[in-house]
């Protein structure tokens, strides 16, 4: 049996020569432990993730709308499945990772705790919450899990057409009476701190961000992917005629960086503790959607035991016979 | 363990994106049995084609070699370069073999 100190250097060896880690390779207890906390995060905000849109299906000003909401929606239920189901690689039961998250001790993305107030709303999230997760996503498409980084590369595929979508809502807004402008411009003043807020806190005060990079679960950092996110979605907000609510934002010729103003961290440390607009309500609509689907659950288990029993039946007539 | 509270069992997922090309492994979905498991991962792995074929496999029927195999299990791969076109020499200047 090679020793913890000897497996942990081969292990960072293969990191560093960017190999995969596979479920059944070593790894040291701390990767996985992270690797789960990241992964079920993640797996947890996609479900929760539906909520804020969800709110909005039926409210949809056109078909044509509605029809890619929904699709869109279903495409975040779908998200969540894959990484429980890449989670579940790493040791733990997905069963367990649902209950953690109804019985309110598992996080999620602190951005799903604000409220859609609007229509424009929903093409905001679509263009900056999708594209802030997009940016984060085609990072972690690289990150050293094998199952990890096969379950982004998918998301990866389907995220182009959330942005898309959320986009085009925004375009018509812009293009919209003043009244619908005016919505527009309200609806960035309000998604856009948050937005920013979603890449986490500044890399001084990220205390895992350096391990994660060591081991490439992470290949770049909180303030990178911020930066990068920005200088992407300025020049689309400016494109519509809209305005960003940060009066230090200024460009920066030197780095061709776009500089934004402090961020008020403040704010996202208390939506995280729990004290946001909407962190009772989404965790309510959780519950009372797993309650209610109590039923299909029984069902399905009824409808096993009675194939099981048919099954017995047949295999003792058979051997009578 | 949580699926043996509810009957459901982790179930593997391989889709054939077109005939002719090899089955891939997705991921996996939890379900009581084997035509469940073929629904769920159509409707997780399957929104958006292409798909012409599904595989669901029970997790617990796959056995596979450990990672440290590696070395000895797959050893005898190594040791036969005859195996190999370019193990056998022909003369210069002939072609086309
Ligand atoms: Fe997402
Ligand atoms: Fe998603
Ligand atoms: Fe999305």
């Amino acid at each position: 049996m090679k020793d913890e100190a000897l497996l942990e250097v081969e292990f960072q060896a293969r990191i560093d020569a960017d190999e995969k880690i596979e479920p059944k390779d070593w790894m040291p207890e701390r990767y996985r432990r992270q690797l789960i906390r990241m992964m079920s995060q993640h797996a947890h905000s996609e479900i929760v993730g539906m909520l804020p849109e969800g709110n909005w299906i039926t409210r949809a000003p056109t078909l044509r709308r509605k029809m890619a909401l929904l699709a869109k929606v279903q495409d975040e239920a779908g998200h969540g499945l894959y990484l429980y189901s890449a989670t579940e690689t790493l040791g733990v039961d997905r069963y367990q990772l649902i209950r953690d998250l109804l019985e309110g001790r598992a996080k999620y993305s602190n951005i799903f705790n604000y409220p859609t107030l609007t229509w424009a709303d929903v093409g905001v999230i679509g263009w900056f919450v999708d594209g802030a997760a997009i940016v984060n996503q085609t990072m972690l498409a690289k990150t050293s899990y094998g199952p990890y980084s096969r379950a982004m590369i998918r998301i990866c595929k389907e995220e182009a057409f959330h942005k898309r979508q959320g986009y085009e809502i925004c375009v018509t807004l812009a293009r919209g009476t003043p009244e619908q402008r005016r919505m527009l411009q309200d609806a960035i003043n309000r998604w856009w701190w948050p937005t920013l807020m979603m890449f986490g806190p500044p890399d001084d005060q990220s205390p895992n961000s350096p391990e994660l990079l060591r081991w490439k679960v992470k290949r770049k950092t909180n303030d990178e992917l911020r930066q990068h996110f920005v200088n992407i979605t300025v020049p689309q907000v400016l494109a519509l005629g809209m305005t960003i609510p940060d009066p230090d934002l200024r460009y920066d010729e030197k780095t061709g960086n776009w500089l934004i103003g402090p961020i008020d961290w403040d704010e996202f440390w208390r939506v995280i503790r729990g004290h946001g607009p909407c962190n009772r309500e989404r965790l309510q609509a959780r519950r009372k959607a797993h309650e209610e689907g109590a039923w299909v659950r029984e069902a399905v288990q009824a409808y096993a035991r009675k194939r099981q029993q048919q099954a017995a039946s047949t295999a003792a007539e058979v051997s009578h016979g | 363990m949580a699926e043996m509270e509810n009957g459901m069992r982790l179930w593997e997922v391989f889709v054939q994106p077109r005939t002719g090309k090899p089955h891939e492994h997705v991921g996996s979905v939890r379900a009581t049995h084997a035509e469940m498991a073929l629904q769920h991962a159509r409707d997780v792995y399957a929104r958006r084609g292409p798909v012409v074929s599904i595989w669901v496999v029970p997790t617990e029927a796959i056995y596979a070699t450990k990672p440290g195999d590696e070395g000895p299990f797959f050893d005898p791969a190594d040791n036969k370069p005859y195996r190999h076109p370019l193990f056998y020499k022909v003369p210069h200047g002939v072609k086309n073999i």
